[in-house]
């Protein structure tokens, strides 16, 4: 297998890379870690006319706190967040969730921004930014702006990227009080695909009632997919097995929309689903319970 | 004819100044043009993790990148694990443990697996089977059922401590 010919560019400053990518008629890719790209060019699946490689940048690796956000560069490797103390600390769900993500080689190279961009349905990251809402900001050569992740996702491998822009950094407020967090997935074999998973945070207000739920599924309809109304039952409630239960049979019934492939029917999707719910939202909850 | 472009890449410590096509990948350039055959491909796609090889000192996929893009930097293949003593080459400690526990029946995925283990087990050098079994989740192996490979893997931790 070998990719078709390309124009190759590795520009020396994001301003650079901005600029080429200005000038490139909207055919040229970005190439961040390549774990996702780079098997796609060699199938010919994808046959760009240049690629912009943004390897030698490493102003766009880091993972910095400021004021009650993270910042994270786009193009720092998927590897650090199963490392990072300020990933641990700030945002345990990433945490949780990273040793998901493939496997220990693909995430030395595979990038948060990458994966990010990439916006598969059955990957993690996605999930993950919208759980946590997290901002992405963008840049163009001729400006940059910041847009929410739930708006980000647009549809299968399609976001709200105008075709000149790149995103650069990723914004996430610190996981507040009292919050707990879970992370689940059932895959074939670890690093694979997953057939179902779901991100899961929960918020207790100060008597130990439910302030705020979130939930998140991957694979499980044609970007990441929240269960707003399952995460609502547990407004101002405790959260007990029986809500849990409803919450869970609402979600996997109801809200998402898996499309099933050779590895799961859609009728086993939404029974993970179903299960993993109950799974996340319980430990969530202990979770929670324990930082009150 | 696609241009070329210049690359300066260290692969087992010694420097190599080559010209390549863009689309060259390093997994290619590392067996065609340098004749280091250790580094097999398999499924040229990121799956089966025959091609891993160390970037910089970090397991990654060489099928999944392009040479290029290895400009300055250094690579390790499996041809850079056994050392010479004297006349003698002497195999790494992990080579020499997959020899004694039999971890390899066919051989075709043993260079990325030694590839993968040499990163892993210097950062967790007394690894559980269960770190063991994760650590390998990257590497397809259809010869032996894992079993033997585990138990090298163990073997190979005790070598080095």
């Amino acid at each position: 297998m070998k990719p078709a010919p390309f124009e190759y560019h590795a520009p020396r400053s994001i301003e650079e890379a901005l600029f080429i990518l200005h000038n490139s008629a909207g055919d040229a890719k970005i190439l961040a870690g390549g774990q996702s790209l780079v098997p796609a060019m060699n199938f010919r699946v994808v046959q760009p006319s240049a690629l912009i490689d943004l390897n030698r940048l490493p102003e766009l690796g880091y993972i910095r706190e400021d004021g009650g956000h993270l910042r994270i560069g786009a193009m720092t490797r998927e590897r650090y967040l199963e490392f990072d103390e300020s990933i641990v600390k700030r945002t345990p769900l990433l945490h949780e969730a990273a040793p998901h993500i493939a496997h220990p080689q693909i995430r030395n190279r595979g990038t948060i921004g990458g994966s990010i961009v990439n916006a598969d349905p059955a990957a993690e990251l996605p999930v993950l930014m919208v759980a946590s809402q997290a901002r992405l900001k963008a840049r163009s050569a001729s400006g940059e702006r910041w847009i929410e992740a739930k708006d980000f996702f647009v549809g299968m491998f399609t976001t709200a990227l105008e075709p000149d822009e790149i995103l650069v950094e990723i914004e996430i407020s610190f996981m507040p009080e009292r919050t707990g967090w879970s992370f689940l997935e059932v895959a074939p074999r670890a690093g694979d695909y997953a057939m179902m998973g779901v991100a899961a945070l929960v918020t207790l207000d100060e008597v130990g009632k439910c302030q705020k739920a979130t939930l998140v599924y991957l694979n499980a309809g044609d970007g990441p997919v929240e269960a707003k109304e399952a995460a609502q039952l547990f407004q101002g409630e405790s959260l007990d097995d029986e809500l849990i239960d409803s919450a869970a049979q609402l979600a996997s019934a109801q809200e998402i929309n898996p499309f099933g492939n050779i590895h799961a029917s859609a009728e086993y999707q939404r029974h993970l689903a179903n299960v993993l719910t109950k799974r996340a939202m319980k430990i969530a909850a202990m979770r929670a319970a324990e930082a009150q | 004819m696609t241009p070329t472009l210049p690359v300066t890449i260290t692969v087992n410590e010694k420097v190599y100044q080559r010209r390549v096509e863009s689309r060259l990948l390093l997994s290619d350039f590392l067996r065609h043009e340098l004749g280091l055959t250790g580094t097999h491909v398999g499924c040229e796609h990121g799956v089966c993790g025959a091609c891993t090889i160390l970037f910089d000192g970090e397991s990654a996929r060489s099928c999944l990148m392009f040479a290029v893009q290895a400009d300055g930097h250094r690579i390790t293949t499996v041809e850079g694990l056994a050392s010479l003593d004297g006349a003698k080459e002497e195999l790494h400690p992990i080579q020499q443990a997959f020899w004694e526990a039999h971890g390899l029946q066919c051989g075709y995925c043993t260079p990325g697996i030694l590839m993968t283990l040499v990163p892993f087990l210097k950062q967790n050098p007394d690894p559980t089977d269960d770190e063991i079994r994760h650590a390998l989740s990257g590497n397809l192996c259809r010869c032996t059922g894992y079993q033997h490979i585990v138990d090298a893997v163990k073997l190979a931790a005790e070598k080095m401590k």
